[in-house]
C-alpha cells in the first residue's frame, strides 16, 4: 500500500483544564516528512498538543490519526525540555539508548549495533559507557534524542528540546538535528518558545492564538536546506521572521 | 588521615572530660568509675564472659527482624505506592502505628507471640517494617513523572515500568528507610531484651550490670550498644553510596 501524503490528522480535537477549554475543535494536517514548528503565546497549550498526539495525555473529544492509525499503533519518539529528568541516571548512556530497542524486541547484539549506527550518524566523540550525570547538558540532550530516534519513529515530538541549554550547545545540536531529519525524513513536531529555532528548524511554521487555542498563522519556511549560521540573516529568513512577529504581536494582543 | 583527625580528637576529648569528672569527684566513684576501669571491667567480660556472646545475639536479633521487616516493608510499600489511592487510604494507620512507641505495644506482642524470642523480633520486626513499607512507598509517588512518561512512550508496559524505572526511582528512598529500619530494630530488640523474659543480649546485659553496681561493664555495655548503632548506620550510608551512585547529580 502507498502511504498517503498526510501523516497526522487532527480532527475536532477537545480539551479542557478545570473547565477552561484549550482546545475547541482544533484541526491540523502534517505532511510525511515534514518539520512542523509550533509557536505561540505562554499556556496556549503547545506541549498540552503534543502530549495529546503522544498518547501521553487523554484527550476530550476528537481524533488524533496517524495514516488512520491510532497512536498507539505507531512508532513515536518523544525529547523533552528536561533530558536530567527524561534520561535514566542509573543506567549508562549506552543502555539509556539501548532501552527502547529492547522494548521492540531487538536482540541485545542488534542493538548493540544501532547504538553504533546512532553514534556514527550523530558524530558522538564522547564515551557512551558513562552514565548521565557525567556528561555535559547538551551531551545528556544528544543521549536524549540518539534514545528517541533509536527506534527509528514514525514521528518525533521534541518538546522544548534545546530550552535548557547554551547558545553554542543549541547551535551544533540543531545542526545535527536538522541532517538526520532531512536525510531520515522523519515526520516531525517540534514544540519551541524561540521562534528563530522554530524557523531554521521548520518546514512549516504554526502560530497559535491564546486559548481557546486557534491557528494565527501557518507559515511555509521555504529556505534552503541545509540551514547553517547564514541562513540566520539570509533575507528569506529575516522576511519569515518579521512576518511572524507581526502575527505573534496580534496574537497576544487580542 | 585529615578527615579522621577530628572525630578521633572529638573521642578523646570525650573520654578525658570523662577522666576529669571522676578526678574531680563529681559523683560517687561506684556510679562513675573511671574509664580505665571501665575499659578493664569490659574487656575481661568480653574475652572471659559472655559480653561477646550477648553482642552476637543482640546482632543476630536485630539483623533477622531487619530481613523480616525489609521483606514485608519494601515490596508491599512498593506496591502501595504505585497505587497512590489506595496509599492515601492505609496512610493514616501506617503513620499511627510508626508513631506509637514500639515500647508499648510489647504486652499485645506478648499476648499474640508469647514470652519468648519471637515477641521480641516480632516487635522490631513491625516497627522497622512500617519505617521502610513508609518510605518505599514516598520513594515511588514521587518518582519523577517524566522518566515514567519516557518509558511508556518506549513501549514499556506497566509491570515494565515498575521494574525499570518506579522501584529504580524508590531506591534511594528505601536504603533511607532501610537505614532508619535498621537503626529502630536494633533500638527495640535492646529494649525487649531488658524487659521481655531474656537470658543474653546486650540489653539483659546491661540492666544486669546495673543490678550488680557493675558500672564498669554497664557503661562498656551501652558503649558496644552505641557501637553496633553506629556501625550499622555507617554500613547502610556506604552502601546507598555504592548502590544509588545517581542520586543528587
Amino acid at each position: 500500500m502507498k502511504p498517503r501524503e498526510t501523516a497526522i490528522s487532527i480532527r475536532g480535537l477537545r480539551k479542557a483544564f478545570g473547565g477552561q477549554p484549550v482546545y475547541a475543535g482544533f484541526d491540523l494536517d502534517v505532511k510525511r516528512g515534514d518539520i512542523l514548528a509550533i509557536f505561540g503565546p505562554n499556556g496556549c497549550g503547545k506541549s498540552t498538543l503534543i502530549n495529546m498526539a503522544a498518547g501521553l495525555l487523554a484527550k476530550d473529544g476528537g481524533s488524533i490519526l496517524y495514516d488512520g492509525r491510532e497512536v498507539s499503533e505507531v512508532r513515536v519518539g518523544y525529547v523533552f525540555q528536561n533530558y536530567r529528568e527524561a534520561l535514566f541516571p542509573w543506567r549508562r548512556a549506552a543502555d539509556n539508548i539501548r532501552y527502547p530497542l529492547r522494548r521492540i524486541g531487538l536482540s541485545r547484539a542488534a542493538a548493540d549495533a544501532r547504538v553504533a549506527e546512532l553514534a556514527v550518524q550523530f558524530h558522538v566523540r564522547f564515551d557512551l559507557n558513562r552514565y548521565p550525570y557525567e556528561l555535559s547538558g547538551g551531551q545528556q540532550q544528544l543521549i536524549s534524542i540518539m534514545r528517541a530516534l533509536a527506534v527509528e519513529p514514525e514521528v518525533l515530538f521534541l518538546d522544548e528540546p534545546f530550552s535548557a541549554l547554551d547558545f553554542e550547545t543549541t547551535l551544533s545540536l540543531r545542526a545535527l538535528l536538522q541532517d538526520v531529519l532531512k536525510a531520515t525524513r522523519i515526520t516531525t513536531i517540534l514544540v519551541s518558545h524561540d521562534l528563530e529555532e522554530s524557523i531554521v528548524l521548520a518546514d512549516r511554521l504554526l502560530m497559535l492564538t491564546r486559548r481557546p487555542t486557534a491557528v494565527a498563522d501557518d507559515v511555509k519556511v521555504a529556505l534552503p536546506w541545509p540551514r547553517d549560521i547564514a541562513a540566520l540573516s539570509s533575507p528569506g529568513f529575516v522576511a519569515i521572521k518579521a512576518r511572524c512577529l507581526d502575527v505573534f504581536q496580534k496574537a497576544v494582543a487580542a | 588521615m585529615r578527615a579522621l583527625a577530628a572525630p578521633v580528637a572529638g573521642a578523646i576529648g570525650f573520654v578525658l572530660v570523662w577522666q576529669i569528672a571522676v578526678w574531680a569527684r563529681i559523683a560517687d566513684p561506684v556510679l562513675l568509675p573511671s574509664p580505665t576501669e571501665a575499659f578493664t571491667d569490659t574487656w575481661r567480660a568480653w574475652t572471659h564472659g559472655t559480653l561477646a556472646h550477648d553482642t552476637w545475639r543482640t546482632v543476630q536479633r536485630t539483623a533477622l527482624s531487619f530481613l523480616i521487616a525489609t521483606a514485608i516493608g519494601v515490596p508491599l510499600g512498593v506496591a502501595l505506592g504505585a497505587k497512590e489511592r489506595v496509599y492515601r487510604s492505609v496512610e493514616f494507620v501506617v503513620d499511627f502505628f510508626r508513631s506509637t512507641p514500639a515500647s508499648a505495644l510489647f504486652p499485645l506482642f506478648l499476648i499474640l507471640f508469647g514470652p519468648g524470642e519471637n515477641t521480641k523480633i516480632a516487635v522490631a520486626a513491625f516497627g522497622a517494617a512500617l519505617v521502610i513499607l513508609f518510605n518505599a512507598a514516598y520513594g515511588v509517588i514521587n518518582a519523577r513523572r517524566t522518566r515514567v512518561l519516557a518509558a511508556r512512550i518506549m513501549g514499556a508496559s506497566s509491570p515494565r515500568i515498575m521494574l525499570d524505572v518506579l522501584w529504580w526511582e524508590a531506591l534511594p528512598q528505601i536504603l533511607v528507610g532501610m537505614r532508619a529500619g535498621i537503626s529502630l530494630a536494633l533500638v527495640i530488640v535492646v529494649v525487649a531484651e531488658m524487659f521481655i523474659g531474656s537470658t543474653d543480649g546486650l540489653g539483659h546485659r546491661v540492666i544486669n550490670a546495673q543490678m550488680l553496681f557493675e558500672s564498669g561493664l554497664m557503661y562498656g555495655v551501652i558503649f558496644i550498644a552505641g557501637a553496633l548503632g553506629y556501625v550499622l548506620n555507617l554500613l547502610f550510608l556506604v552502601i546507598e553510596k555504592r548502590f544509588v551512585h545517581w542520586a543528587g547529580k
